[in-house]
């Protein structure tokens, strides 16, 4: 902290914790109401050590960096594929309005794409 | 969203502003820029445009976005969300007993006026009671082992004889002494041991005792012949400083492996606190004076009144800056009360309670009965079980929940809490006849108090701040 020093031994202790508060959430202290949006976050608080990571794994919910576009602007350094992210949203997400129905409305949209690293872009748009 | 300042206190020292955050008793010291944010915060609540806007004059607009947000990690600012609630949170069970004060004998030859153990505000009837006026050593050595017991972990146990005047059960004394000490080595503890006395039966054997065991001394005094001589009379009314002064002399001549202290009970006509400082240590030779205004119902002669508070916190304020001087050279000044207050202050007490006494501080009365404290030593009302049967656990949970501070509505909005938490129990049975009453007649003496204990600890943190490191060791309870 810059703007403030700490003085007696439970300013210390106040920083300390705020640093540790720091770590698993970089922005603000979280407040209660935003508290149960936890995504990648890597361990809770540590007044709830057991508030795990819940890790929607290459769905959009969690904006990971990289997911468009990587720190150059370009695509060639991308954290996870976004072949993959198509294929999550298909096959484990709880929201399944990202992809099309494939159990009634497209059964067929996978269909050109046997290998999707390989063969993604001949998945076609689906127009409801 | 608007921002609000959350609960704290600021005050400056050494040129520069502080923050003192309630509950937590932290403190920070801050600079122009966030001391400048939280007065515009305290005038009103504000979003962070505003004030981006209001102090981009003076400061550059990414130094104040940084600002407030460590104010807001500190939670200094914070949403304008109602109070939270204070956490009731109890002690642990079982809490162990740290410091034992045997009232050996509730007899005494002096008459002060004041004493709330005799006068007119006392609480237990000693004259006609069904107490004995005498603890008898069986009592004393029953007293030893619940001590022992009810210490549980700890290593050290403090064992502080206490009276009437203590000394006129001397034998019992003695001989609880020597008991204490071997029965300690058979279960592997170590005990500790003090007493209070008003000095006038120092005989030069006692002296030589009080030297060879090592047992801490507190003097019970008023000061110069004038004032010692009007309140701490004997019981023909004559006065006592003639009797005691050489006593005295003699004891801190001799005494010097713990320091002597003297405890000055404060009553209104003689509230001349550093003439009586003056008197303690230059013509005495004290090295540790504390200061305590008198403990009586509203409107006795000697009653502190509202005039008398402001007059006394003057004269403490001049001593507390006296003692600071000395603090910066490395000195030793022995003004006592501003020491215990900075100590709490530098470990950031927050306390859910004022004191120790029911949780690791017990009195025992001279039949044996466990009480509050050694001031309630006797009252049924306030018994906390017998030596001879232990610690009552039920009786002393109730007491605990129902005097913890978030209990006490009225402390819920004052910056001094973490600090007094209510106040003496015995203040506040004594003035308003229950326990559990926040002290409401000397919240703004113990707020001006605090506030220049605050002071004085911003600029030891800032001219000597070696000083402070020396509160990171514990001393043990003291008893008044």
């Amino acid at each position: 902290m810059r703007h403030l020093k700490a003085i007696n031994r439970k300013a210390a202790r106040v920083e300390e914790y705020v640093a540790q508060l720091g770590k698993a959430a970089p922005q603000d202290t979280p407040q209660p109401e935003s508290a149960d949006v936890v995504a990648l976050q890597r361990g809770g608080p540590p007044q709830q050590p057991d508030a795990g990571p819940h890790v929607p794994m290459g769905c959009s919910l969690v904006f990971s960096p990289g997911w468009e576009a990587d720190r150059t602007g370009g695509t060639a350094g991308l954290c996870q594929p976004v072949e993959r992210d198509l294929f999550d949203c298909h096959v484990g997400c709880y929201w399944p309005a990202q992809v099309p129905d494939q159990l009634n409305h497209a059964p067929d949209w996978t269909t050109k794409c046997a290998a999707a690293q390989k063969d993604w872009r001949k998945i076609d748009l689906v127009f409801p | 969203m608007l921002l609000t300042a959350q609960e704290h206190h600021r005050f400056k020292a050494a040129g520069r502003p502080f923050l003192y955050l309630v509950p937590s008793a932290a403190i920070f010291a801050l600079d122009d820029l966030a001391d400048a944010l939280l007065n515009a915060l305290v005038e009103r609540p504000r979003s962070r445009e505003e004030l981006t806007a209001k102090l981009s004059v003076v400061h550059d607009p990414d130094e104040i976005e940084e600002s407030i947000d460590e104010l807001i990690r500190l939670r200094a600012v914070g949403e304008s969300l109602p109070p939270r609630p204070m956490p009731k949170i109890l002690p642990m069970k079982e809490f162990p007993l740290t410091t034992m004060v045997l009232n050996v004998t509730n007899q005494c030859n002096l008459a002060c006026t004041y004493c709330y153990e005799y006068g007119e505000d006392k609480i237990v009837d000693t004259e006609n009671g069904k107490k004995p006026k005498f603890m008898t050593i069986e009592t004393a050595r029953q007293s030893v082992e619940f001590m022992l017991k009810e210490s549980g972990d700890n290593e050290v146990a403090h064992l502080t004889f206490f009276g009437g005047e203590t000394l006129m059960n001397f034998p019992v004394l003695k001989e609880t002494i020597a008991y204490a000490r071997r029965r300690a080595v058979e279960v592997g503890k170590e005990v500790d041991f003090s007493l209070t006395t008003n000095a006038t039966l120092l005989r030069p054997e006692i002296i030589e005792f009080l030297v060879e065991n090592d047992v801490g001394v507190t003097i019970s005094i008023y000061g110069p012949k004038d004032m010692q001589d009007k309140f701490r009379v004997f019981h023909n009314g004559a006065g006592s400083y003639d009797v005691v002064a050489p006593k005295i002399k003699s004891l801190l001549q001799q005494h010097r492996k713990k320091p002597v202290a003297a405890r000055v009970t404060l009553t209104s006509p003689t509230l001349d606190v550093r003439r009586i400082y003056r008197h303690l240590t230059e013509e005495f030779g004290f090295r540790e004076i504390g200061f305590a205004p008198v403990t009586t119902a509203p409107g006795r002669e000697y009653t502190i009144e509202e005039a008398g508070f402001d007059q006394m916190l003057a004269q403490f304020r001049d001593l507390a800056f006296e003692f600071l001087e000395s603090a910066v050279q490395n000195r030793h000044h022995g003004f006592s009360n501003v020491k215990e207050t900075l100590e709490e202050i530098h470990k950031g007490m927050s306390k859910a309670y004022p004191c120790g006494a029911g949780l690791g501080l017990m009195g025992v009365a001279t039949d044996g009965d466990v009480a509050l404290c050694h001031r309630f030593a006797g009252s049924d009302a306030h018994k906390f079980g017998t030596v001879a049967t232990g610690i009552d656990r039920a009786a002393q949970s109730a007491f605990l929940d129902r005097h913890h501070l978030a209990d006490k509505t009225d402390c819920s909005t004052c910056w001094a809490r973490p600090v007094c938490s209510g106040g003496c129990y015995h203040e506040a049975h004594t003035r308003y006849g229950d326990t559990a009453r926040p002290n409401l007649h000397y919240c703004e003496w113990i707020r001006g108090w605090t506030d220049i204990c605050l002071q004085i600890y911003g600029e030891l943190s800032e001219r000597n701040p070696a000083f402070l490191e020396r509160f990171d060791q514990e001393p043990p309870e003291r008893v008044a």
